[in-house]
């Protein structure tokens, strides 16, 4: 067993390990085009700021970034929604197939994302939807982690509030609505925090889903931003730092969430 | 003002979970304005009886009827009753005032009749320093209080307690359970209150139901209940300490009605082949079993200085508690059954002296080989010499 300096020692490399990357991004985007090239220079001699408005006015980042956060509170608002309402009819209402229709529910995770991809692809060009809103969205909001997150937490609710708000007069909604769901804040916040990071970072979708530039989201915008100024570096570490901010900003006044969304990954 | 008070009908309610049987065919009446008391061990079926009654569990067979109304296809909220929990229930997210205004919230109640009737209830309750806390902020009396309040403010036909007494330490436990007295005699409400303690059962229950694994056993007054049980399941359930059991078979050399100790005799009997002084008994009427048992509740064995007149066995004092108000000897008897019996606290007796123990036979019970208690009060059993 380590004793107490040798898990500090650890635990520093570790955060070193895991912070050298963000730091060097940072680092870049302050750099001259040429000096990213010179060999031993970490950090920039001269700091450019102006790499910032020039990277994000080379390509119309600020649609960019309200089509992310459309998108990502789209998304978040409906994985909520139906997340806590199926979590509760397989926690608490009891129908023929229940746990069986749960347990296909669950086998669906085990399918990668990829594999998926071109069938939503047909359903949302089928009808239209390619290069919309409707269709970036309409296929991501409902999260089967979600919903097992939000069961696993209905379960704990007592069940004596259920039945004091049955026999107050409540019928099946009002239990749900008054109860149950302010009782499951803070899944609620995992969840809607998980889900916010989830879309902000989705590349791949948005990337098949839309073409025009009015509707790509900040990650396809980096994307599309790299092979078009390919060997400048600083630039696409300006707009890469900008991206990340909103959820470092997350991460500072969520870190519970955060912390007990990690432990629910353990059974994800 | 509070609206008549309802009755409440079980008729043959069965309630079976899978393969087992939680309440099995219950038939009980609780009279309107009545606190009748649902006491048993864990497991018993009391609390699923109750769920019943509120309409949280649906009986597998059987009829419930609150107020001359069949209820079995009426939602809990429409039942006219309002139940205490036993973990209360308080919904944490709540101030206790919107905890108090819930149930009449989701009535649609208009917002100055909730503050009125919360404000009514929580001065009766006195919670009204309370109002705008938390659950989370208050102590577990006051949360008793509140899960009363919330019971009350909606002015119920019956009330249904689900043991909501047993999270409270013991000097609040008997506070409170003379609050619940005084409050069902100034509201004359039905209560129905599940208990698994008999002593709360006897001192609350106008009326009492005893029940054991899904059965009701015993429906009476607490006098009947301790003074006359229908079983033995009963006689040992109700009161502390227990009854003093012994085991009898039938006398082979005599003839009718004749009994004397068996072999096994105490309920911690070692086999001894003794009788008790003066046996065999006498049974007044025919005699159809080849054995039965005999029960003697403790303050029915007057413990006296050996050679008493009267004494109707001998015994030597193993242990003593000394419990202030009184003693409790155990006593170390013939065929080695083991008895308990109370005594004045002034008596001067310890461990190991022998004493003369009398009986008092019209208050004895006899039971049955299958339990059931064998002939009505006073007791039909005598020693043969008193005849």
């Amino acid at each position: 067993m380590l004793d107490r300096a040798g898990r500090a020692a650890l635990l520093t490399l570790a955060c070193a390990a895991m912070a050298a990357p963000f730091l060097w991004m940072a680092a870049t985007s302050l750099m001259g085009q040429l000096e990213v090239f010179s060999s031993g220079r970490v950090l920039p001699a001269v700091p450019l700021w102006s790499n910032y408005p020039e990277a994000l006015t080379a390509q119309p980042f600020a649609r960019y970034f309200l089509n992310s956060l459309v998108f990502a509170t789209a998304v978040v608002t409906g994985q909520v929604a139906t997340a806590t309402a199926a979590g509760y009819a397989f926690a608490r209402i009891d129908f023929p197939g229940r746990d069986r229709v749960f347990m296909l529910f669950l086998s669906t995770m085990m399918v990668p994302v990829v594999i998926v991809l071109i069938p939503r692809f047909l359903m949302i060009d089928a009808i239209g939807w390619i290069d919309s809103y409707q269709g970036l969205v309409s296929t991501e909001l409902v999260s089967v982690w979600g919903i097992f997150l939000m069961r696993q937490y209905f379960r704990t609710v007592p069940r004596d509030l259920e039945d004091a708000a049955r026999v107050d007069g409540a019928g099946p909604f009002r239990v749900f609505w008054s109860v149950a769901l302010p009782l499951a804040k803070p899944a609620v916040a995992t969840l809607a925090l998980f889900a916010f990071i989830d879309a902000w970072k989705n590349l791949l979708w948005p990337l098949l889903v839309t073409r025009s530039m009015e509707m790509r989201v900040v990650e396809v915008g980096i994307a599309a931003f790299h092979s078009t100024y390919e060997i400048n570096w600083p630039y696409q570490m300006a707009a890469g730092v900008v991206a990340v901010l909103p959820i470092a900003l997350l991460f500072l006044f969520t870190q519970r969430y955060f912390v007990r969304g990690i432990q629910l990954e353990g059974i994800r | 003002m509070s609206p008549a008070p309802q009755g409440v009908s079980l008729r043959g309610v069965e309630k079976r979970f899978g393969n087992v049987t939680a309440v099995a065919a219950v038939d009980l009446d609780v009279r309107p304005g009545e606190l009748m008391v649902l006491v048993g061990p864990s497991g018993c079926g009391k609390s699923t009886l109750l769920r019943l009654i509120a309409g949280l569990e649906e009986a597998s067979a059987g009829e419930v009827w609150i107020g001359g109304r069949h209820v079995d296809d009426v939602a809990p909220g429409d039942r006219d009753v309002a139940m205490v929990f036993q973990s209360y229930a308080l919904y944490p997210h709540m101030t206790v005032a919107r905890n108090l205004g819930f149930g009449l919230r989701v009535r649609g109640a208009g917002r100055d009749e909730i503050t009125a009737r919360v404000g009514e209830v929580a001065t009766v309750l006195g919670l009204t320093e309370l109002l705008s806390r938390r659950p989370g902020q208050l102590s577990g009396g006051q949360r008793q209080r509140v899960a009363l309040g919330r019971a009350m403010v909606r002015d119920p036909g019956v009330f249904l307690f689900d043991e909501p007494l047993s999270n409270l330490d013991a000097g609040l436990r008997l506070r409170t359970r003379d609050e619940i007295a005084a409050l069902h005699q100034r509201l004359g409400t039905t209560m129905v209150f599940v208990t698994h303690d008999q002593v709360e059962a006897l001192s609350l229950g106008q009326r009492v139901a005893v029940m054991d694994r899904g059965r009701l056993q015993q429906v009476g007054t607490p006098h009947e209940i301790y003074r006359i049980p229908a079983n033995l399941f009963v006689a040992g359930f109700v009161g502390s300490p227990p009854i003093n059991r012994l085991r009898l078979a039938r006398d082979r050399d005599e003839r009718g009605g004749r009994l004397r100790a068996a072999r096994d005799a105490g309920a911690s009997g070692h086999g001894g082949q003794g009788r008790l002084a003066g046996g065999p008994f006498r049974f007044a009427g025919k005699w159809p079993f080849d054995e039965a048992t005999l029960g003697v509740r403790p303050e029915d064995l007057a413990v006296a200085v050996p050679g008493a007149s009267r004494a109707d066995f001998e015994a030597t004092i193993v242990r003593v508690e000394a419990l202030g108000s009184e003693q409790r000897l155990h006593l170390d008897g013939p065929a080695d059954a083991a008895w308990v019996a109370r005594a004045p606290p002034a008596m001067r007796v310890t461990s190991g002296d022998a004493v003369g123990v009398s009986v008092a036979w019209e208050r004895t019970h006899l039971f049955g080989p299958d339990g059931g208690r064998l002939g009505a009060a006073p007791s039909p059993i005598r020693p043969l010499r008193a005849s």
